[in-house]
């Protein structure tokens, strides 16, 4: 019953992820949303179990692959839709965009384009708490790919020297956009880069959203009892292309298809299944789900353009000279 | 008031910020234990502690990421860049993080971070350590370009450069860190001293015959070359606008109203930056003043050589000055 009641409000989260993602492609498909898309379809385990085992006051840093972590962390599917249509209400105004997602009140600190130096901004963060004196951790979320750039290299290694409570998730997904990683690295076992970096480091699979909060739960733990930084490596996949303009012709059929078997929604559906759930208790979870993100395109859709007023008005930050 | 050199203006200005804010803490490469390369921060270690005066390693997109990480959650970090040829390796930290979260998070984050350190030429350190880096980072919404000249106005800019909350590029003049000038009195304790705001000129030399702009260290070189004119009987009125970006246009422009000639002197290269800015915003809003072009002594077009003599040739020089206002004063 406990370990049940416990792994429903992950499938939620795991669920509300999917059907967010799946009607922001529709919208996309449709024209109502621009830019760059980058879904995180397969990957949503990976977030909902770190927050699971997460505090709500620890701070997240993610890449441009944002939404599912937003979520995650609590943030309202309204706001996110509203931000990928390019609205007010959006979680960053309108302008930020699906790349930039922010909500400080969630402590999600972002989305960044340009990967690679968010390890050091994450870094900065736990610095913060070290300096205060306070508990809190942060974690910064990447790639594989982003292991290649120096940003992540210098990061790590300032973390590393001064025992940052910093936990460092590499979400393996086995492509940097269309290239495997076999031809983006020598070493694919990124574990092995904490040694350099004086780190411990776990690796672990990413598609059973409970194994994924047991191993993040000793990570955070070692960040705050003061045990210093973590590098862990989530084996995960993505379902769909690297963004909607890929096409994903790097990777065959087969390969997508033996992956979806390992479907983290679908797991942890069939989890709660075993764990005596009963059909129509998991339809009626689906159909609030449904509700929200129905309501949160429709939201999205009649909400108030973005604002000239808000983008010169947060060029600079008010002082209080 | 007393007499300083600049690099004690900087230094007590960041010790006053520090005594005034628990949340104001230094890094950079031999802040600490060094006593700084050039000395800047010498015995802050001691008066504060290894806890915010922090040596790093040389890993300048790093320390200066952690810096501007730390002050999206609250502090209020000063990063030093032994010179500002190093800061191009954080350029991604400055320009896509520090100038941009403000406005992608629609708001919701501030990032109050100061990156200091010596800017320029500094006599025979040649290609890759003379860099005038104003342009670069000028151009890029979201930030401010401060340039002090003056032991008084460096350190004033430096303490409101501290209390802001957004990310200041602060560039002081590595050949003038050895100049003395007035300061006010130390504050009292507890006092605020003299801060000085962002966005005001200061009109160094007051004339008649032609306006000066400059900043930075070929501001001593405009100086010189304004009291070789003075004696010919050409008075120049020298504006120092201290802050590049926001760049204060209404004292430059009420100046060439006065004087109908301008003459934009930088150490920096001649294509584009704030020295092509300023020809702009003055062509455009004092046209009808003008009586001739706009003049422009700036760095030559030219990587920087190590030869003495050819460095010489390449910084604005006293005879390129003086030409360049006998030209617009058609003196020459």
């Amino acid at each position: 019953m406990a370990k049940r009641d416990e792994l429903i409000p992950l499938y939620r989260q795991l669920h509300l992820i999917r059907r967010f993602e799946e009607e922001a492609a529709r919208a996309y498909a449709k024209g109502r949303i621009g830019g760059f898309l980058h879904l995180y379809i397969g990957q949503e385990a990976v977030a909902v179990g770190a927050n699971a085992a997460l505090r709500a006051d620890d701070y997240v840093f993610q890449t441009y692959r944002d939404h599912g972590t937003a979520l995650a962390r609590g943030s309202s599917p309204r706001a996110c839709m509203a931000e990928l249509y390019g609205k007010d209400a959006g979680c960053s105004r309108g302008l930020g965009g699906s790349m930039h997602f922010f909500d400080v009140a969630n402590n999600f600190y972002g989305g960044y384009g340009i990967i690679g130096g968010h390890v050091a901004l994450a870094a900065g963060a736990a610095y913060k708490s070290k300096y205060a004196g306070d508990d809190r951790i942060a974690m910064c979320f990447l790639g594989d790919g982003a292991t290649n750039i120096g940003g992540f290299h210098e990061g790590m290694s300032l973390a590393g020297l001064w025992k940052l409570p910093l936990v460092v998730v590499i979400e393996n997904n086995a492509y940097a956009m269309g290239t495997p990683m076999s031809r983006t690295t020598a070493v694919t076992d990124f574990t092995t880069k904490a040694v350099g970096y004086g780190m411990a480091s776990d690796r672990f699979d990413g598609h059973d959203v409970r194994v994924v909060q047991e191993h993040m739960a000793k990570a955070i733990d070692r960040a705050r009892s003061g045990g210093g930084p973590t590098l862990l490596e989530v084996m995960t996949y993505r379902f769909r292309g690297h963004s909607m303009s890929d096409p994903g012709k790097y990777r065959t059929k087969e390969e997508l298809e033996e992956r979806k078997k390992r479907d983290p929604v679908k797991l942890a559906r069939q989890a709660l299944l075993d764990l005596g759930m009963n059909e129509e208790d998991i339809a009626a979870l689906d159909a609030e789900v449904e509700a929200e993100v129905q309501d949160a395109v429709d939201f999205a859709e009649n909400a108030e353009p973005a604002k000239a007023e808000a983008m010169w008005q947060t060029v600079m930050a008010p002082e209080d000279l | 008031m007393r007499t300083i050199r600049y690099r004690d203006a900087v230094r007590e200005a960041i010790a006053e910020e520090m005594e005034r804010d628990e949340r104001v803490l230094i890094m950079g490469e031999e802040v600490g234990h060094y006593q700084g390369a050039y000395k800047v921060t010498e015995g802050l270690l001691d008066r504060f502690t290894d806890k915010r005066v922090i040596d790093t390693p040389i890993a300048e997109a790093g320390f200066a990421g952690i810096g501007i990480g730390a002050a999206m959650v609250g502090l209020r970090p000063i990063v030093e860049f032994m010179t500002w040829n190093f800061s191009f390796v954080a350029f991604d930290q400055i320009v896509q993080n520090a100038a941009k979260i403000h406005q992608m998070s629609g708001g919701q984050i501030s990032v109050p971070i100061v990156f200091r350190g010596p800017n320029g030429a500094a006599r025979q350190v040649s290609s890759q350590h003379s860099h005038a880096v104003e342009p670069f980072y000028c151009s890029v919404p979201g930030m401010y370009v401060v340039a002090p000249s003056t032991p008084r106005d460096v350190k004033g800019l430096l303490k409101t450069s501290i209390r802001s909350n957004n990310p200041v590029i602060f560039l002081e003049g590595e050949t003038i860190y050895g100049v003395k000038g007035e300061v006010p009195d130390l504050p009292e304790d507890g006092a605020d001293g003299e801060l000085i705001a962002f966005g005001k000129a200061r009109i160094a030399r007051e004339g008649t015959d032609c306006t000066i702009v400059t900043w930075g260290s070929p501001y001593y070189t405009v100086l010189e070359a304004a009291e070789v004119l003075a004696k010919e009987g050409i008075e120049c009125e020298v504006v120092d606008p201290r802050t590049i970006r926001p760049l204060d246009v209404d004292t430059i422009v009420k100046s060439v109203e006065k004087t109908n000639r301008c003459v934009v002197v930088h150490e920096h290269w001649p294509y584009g930056g704030p020295g092509a800015e300023i020809v702009d915003q003055v062509q455009s809003r004092a046209f009808d003043y003008l009586d001739a072009p706009i003049g422009r002594v700036a760095g030559l077009d030219v990587p920087m050589p190590y030869a003495t003599n050819l460095e010489e040739t390449v910084l604005p020089t006293v005879e390129r000055v003086i030409d360049a206002v006998k030209g617009v004063t058609y003196r020459s």
